[in-house]
């Protein structure tokens, strides 16, 4: 039986297909969730994808936040399930509780859009063990809020800790403090990050294949469990 | 009811990179002496008798502002 991965979209998600799209890449069966609606339906794991859900009115994710969906994730969450936030998912996360900081609008107040390298920090997560720690991979990236902010305490326990997944690296892009492009939770059940994997899967369609690893890790990650 | 402003800004620590903007715009429309801006958000909340205090904070706390990013003030205006 093949893992089930769900995939929630909200009002203004731009990402969903791509992310479902991944998800069968990876030989799992994509399940579609909705905002207004608490059922998870019995999924393994769940992807919070892209986009700009409520407008990004008051701020980035806070209002998809508190959607009916989103506290059946907080709690399955805290229970170990792998829940994989982008871009806009990786800011609802945030604003969830479910990760530490905030993003804020780009250093350069431009929408960023462009394939951006960064470097896996720790593959010790649901979402990144298929990676070698330092691999370098190619993904998409396309936003404005994605300047990752925390406070320096805060930042000190994920260094130490080893929660920093992603780095930007040739040059912060954005701001980011620390260079963070992505960072996970202390049980490295639930990940978040700013660049698209899910636009990386195949090289018809993205710039390499790199960001399907990530999909692949969380089908692992459901078999052991 | 009551009319209540709920004022929301970054942190002084935390990068403003619209405030900067705004900033580094004014010397080029010919205003000269402004030193720094600090842009932030407004809110203005109607709300009846039984909103109490402690809501309203929970309002701010919780939703308007993110406690990681934001400083904020809430206060009552004339009715």
């Amino acid at each position: 039986m093949s893992a089930r991965i769900g995939v929630i979209t909200f009002p203004g998600t731009l990402d969903d297909g791509d992310a479902a799209r991944a998800v069968r890449y990876a030989d799992a069966e994509p399940v579609s969730l909705w905002h207004a609606d608490p059922d998870l339906q019995g999924v393994d794991a769940v992807v919070v994808p892209g986009g700009f859900s409520y407008g990004d009115y008051l701020r980035a994710g806070v209002i998809a936040r508190f959607a009916p969906v989103m506290n059946s994730v907080i709690e399955a969450a805290h229970k170990g399930m792998p829940v994989l936030g982008i871009c806009n998912g990786f800011q609802i996360l945030c604003e969830a509780g479910l990760l530490p900081g905030a993003m804020i609008r780009n250093a350069g107040l431009h929408f960023i859009c462009r394939d951006q390298w960064l470097r896996v920090e720790n593959n010790n997560t649901a979402w990144t063990s298929r990676y070698e720690q330092g691999a370098e991979i190619l993904v998409p990236m396309k936003n404005i809020d994605g300047c990752y902010m925390a406070e320096q305490a805060t930042l000190d326990e994920l260094e130490a800790e080893g929660r920093v997944v992603f780095r930007y690296t040739g040059g912060n892009p954005n701001g980011s403090r620390n260079d963070i492009a992505g960072i996970r939770s202390a049980n490295g059940r639930v990940v978040g990050l700013m660049p698209h994997p899910e636009h990386a899967i195949d090289a018809l369609t993205g710039p390499s294949d790199d960001g399907l690893g990530m999909f692949y890790s969380a089908v692992d990650a459901l078999v052991k469990a | 009811m009551a009319r209540v402003v709920v004022d929301v800004m970054p942190k002084p620590e935390i990068l403003d990179p619209q405030g900067q903007a705004v900033a580094g715009a004014l010397p080029r429309l010919g205003f000269q002496g402004v030193t720094e801006v600090r842009q932030g958000k407004h809110f203005e909340l109607e709300v009846d008798d039984t909103v109490d205090d402690e809501t309203l904070a929970k309002i701010a706390e919780g939703f308007l502002a993110n406690p990681v990013i934001e400083q904020w003030t809430v206060r009552r205006v004339a009715e």
